[in-house]
């Protein structure tokens, strides 16, 4: 049903979604998925409102799991492990697979003590040194390491709206995360935010798998290698970037990308 | 001339002058088809009827406070009342005793002084009566009149009537405003008055707490008003062993009903829980003294405490505790229910676990409100009675072991405005003095609960 583009290359992927359903209640948001996201490419999910791409990342790390009314059918591989399957530590997972939100989420602590926040809790840092390195290696990833060295004690919620996306992002990668998963990180920023979160999913893309929802076509070719895009719960084409948006096989993935409805 | 008559009469009178006004209103109309009226007729007839009633029921609740003097004074003023003795307190029982016969309240007078007075009352009492009708006949009359005359198509009547409600509206809440501040104002007099026997000095910092009402009043003796084990007694009773046991049971309830309670759970407990704020505070005393203050003697008993006193400050304090869950519980509720879901998903994200998630992050947040909910609940706490009363003695002692008689203030207020003593004398001031206190303490708890409430909601909005 879902139109893969054969060209593209072999890539070894990262996580592998196969026939999957989801149900808020008795309503279907996602309708038998199957793709897979490959390793070290920054995938985007495109579609209209409503279209379930947001749905299918959140059961990419379980997040599903919060909303009391919602069930997942079907398999999703990480590294060919059934992360539905029982047993699965949810913890472990998430620590494995991050995400960051729609709105910058930063707790009501300081800088330091977002960053520092995922490496206690999962036990990676031995002292106060190896902590310490732990947050400036994050925040220098996430290009935020200048702007907060000088005042890594002031509240994150203090800062920009766009500073405060990348401090999600840093608190992201601060738990070294395999595959990074970005609920449409820029619809709450201004242009030149987004230029820098964008730029900054360039600089990771070589580490992590990315998986970005964006409800901005121009974002999913700027940013991506590869695009699904989404309608009605199901994926109706998924391909390299420059080919869906190019060359779409898809008589509605065309009229969506020529802005005819969405 | 009753109040209730005069209030019908107004009633009565606001009515014809809203239909008056309202046929008025709508004449214009048949006059000059078509012309713009400013407001509807309604309005009208309500301007009208509220400037009849108003200047009424004012003028009305002016008279019931004025007039018993007047007529007073009237009757003091007659030639009965030459005979009435100098001294004001017999004078007093005289000049009432004929008031209940002339209005009808008793049937006979004891003293046959007073029968002699009973004529000049009715008489003044039918004299005042009639003039407040008259007075009030004439301001309805007045005021209907001037407003009605007013009445034109391009009247804005609307906005009138609207200026009146809001005035009536802030005279309502002002009311309760003066009230408060009148309370206040006559606990300073009382307070002043006390601190004019005893030296404020003692009476704060002092260790003694002993007040003898029959002692001489004129000289009293500043050592024995020393509030020290009252505040004591309240703090350990209501800030420390109610807390020990509100706080951790509160939060901890707040978090399951929050967190883990199923909705089908938290659709029951909840408000059960809410049910606990109701129960009056007689009922838990009757548990602290009864149940809860014996078996704790017994189990000091059974540890080999000896003499254990049959009410302790630990009864009352654990019973406190219990009544004050609810608060501590509800605010913790709302306050981590308020924290934006993003920070719980942000963190259960990351790998973090529901407990890790609750204690590292949602409490954190919900932080400000829980502490505000605290505030509030040690400021009932340490303004609760009837518990206290019940369970933990009139005692004063200066003392740490919970197992002891202890008692507060609010339970020394009790006992010394219910004795025989005389308003004149320090014991029966101290009550006074104790409340003022009492009161600026729970003011300063509530005022800084209530900033920081303050401060917590803006950071999320």
């Amino acid at each position: 049903m879902t139109v893969i583009h054969d060209n593209l290359e072999a890539t070894e992927a990262k996580m592998r979604a196969r026939d999957v359903n989801v149900y808020y209640g008795d309503k279907q948001a996602i309708d038998s998925v199957s793709i897979d996201i490959p390793q070290k490419y920054v995938t985007a999910f495109i579609g209209p409102s409503g279209c379930g791409k947001s749905t299918f990342l959140r059961s990419l790390n379980r997040m599903n799991d919060t909303i009391a009314s919602a069930r997942v059918e079907g398999t999703i591989e990480l590294d060919g492990e059934d992360i539905y399957k029982s047993g699965m530590d949810v913890v472990q997972l998430r620590a494995r697979v991050g995400m960051v939100f729609q709105k910058p989420n930063p707790f009501p602590k300081s800088i330091y003590d977002n960053i520092a926040y995922g490496p206690k809790i999962h036990g990676f840092a031995e002292d106060k040194d190896d902590l310490d390195a732990i947050v400036e290696r994050s925040l220098v990833r996430a290009g935020l390491w200048n702007e907060v060295k000088d005042r890594l004690a002031d509240s994150g919620t203090a800062l920009s709206g766009g500073q405060q996306q990348r401090l999600c992002i840093a608190r992201a990668i601060a738990v070294d995360p395999e595959v990074i998963l970005m609920d449409e990180p820029c619809s709450a920023l201004d242009p030149i935010a987004t230029a820098k979160i964008e730029e900054l999913i360039d600089d990771l893309a070589g580490r992590y798998a990315i998986v970005i929802v964006t409800h901005s076509m121009q974002q999913a070719a700027r940013v991506s290698q590869r695009t699904a895009f989404f309608h009605l719960g199901k994926v109706v084409e998924y391909g390299r970037t420059s080919d869906i948006f190019t060359n779409p096989l898809e008589e509605r993935t065309k009229d969506y990308i020529t802005g005819r409805y969405g | 001339m009753s109040p209730a008559i005069l209030f019908l009469l107004a009633l009565g009178l606001a009515l014809a002058g809203w239909l008056a006004a309202r046929a008025r209103a709508w004449s214009f109309r048949t006059a000059e088809p078509g012309v713009r009226m400013a407001a509807r007729p309604t309005y009208h007839a309500w301007y009208v009827a509220l400037w009849i009633a108003l200047p009424m029921l004012l003028f009305g609740v002016l008279w019931t406070i004025l007039a018993p003097n007047l007529v007073n004074q009237a009757v003091l003023a007659s030639p009965e009342a030459a005979s009435l003795p100098a001294f004001g307190f017999q004078r007093d029982t005289i000049l009432s005793e004929a008031r209940n016969v002339a209005s009808g309240a008793s049937s006979a007078v004891f003293n046959p002084k007073a029968q002699a007075l009973v004529e000049p009352f009715r008489e003044a009492m039918t004299r005042y009566a009639w003039i407040g009708i008259a007075v009030s006949l004439v301001l309805a009359f007045l005021g209907g009149a001037w407003s009605f005359l007013k009445l034109k198509p391009d009247f804005r009547a609307r906005t009138r009537v609207e200026r009146i409600v809001m005035a009536i509206l802030l005279l309502a809440s002002l009311i309760a405003v003066l009230t408060t501040i009148g309370i206040v104002v006559s606990l300073v007099f009382e307070t002043i008055r006390f601190f004019g026997m005893v030296n404020p000095l003692d009476f704060l910092f002092g260790l003694h707490w002993g007040p003898d009402p029959m002692s001489s009043a004129e000289n009293p003796d500043s050592s024995r008003y020393g509030a020290v084990p009252l505040f004591w007694g309240t703090i350990f009773i209501g800030a420390i062993i109610a807390m020990i046991v509100a706080i951790p049971l509160g939060l901890m309830s707040a978090i399951y009903l929050t967190q883990y309670a199923a909705p089908s759970m938290r659709r029951w407990v909840k408000p059960a829980l809410e049910i606990l704020a109701g129960v009056p505070t007689v009922v838990y005393g009757y548990f602290a003294a009864l149940t809860i203050a014996p078996s704790i003697r017994d189990i000091a008993l059974f540890f080999g405490a000896s003499n254990p006193s049959s009410e302790s400050a630990l009864a009352a304090g654990l019973v406190m505790g219990v009544m004050i869950i609810p608060f501590v519980s509800s605010m913790a509720d709302d306050s981590i229910a308020a924290v934006p879901s993003a920070m719980r998903d942000g963190s259960l994200a990351m790998g973090a676990t529901k407990s890790e998630t609750i204690r590292k992050v949602l409490v954190p947040a919900a932080l400000p409100g829980i502490v505000a909910g605290v505030m509030l609940a040690v400021s009932r706490a340490i303004g609760e009675t009837m518990i206290v009363v019940m369970a933990a003695s009139t005692a004063a002692n200066l003392s740490a072991n919970p197992l002891e008689a202890m008692t507060t203030v609010t339970v020394q207020i009790v006992a010394m405005l219910t004795g025989e003593g005389s308003f004149d004398h320090p014991a029966t001031l101290s009550a006074f003095a104790l409340g003022f206190v009492l009161f600026l303490v729970t003011l300063a708890l509530n005022f800084i609960a209530l900033r920081v409430v303050k401060r917590f909601r803006e950071a999320y909005d």
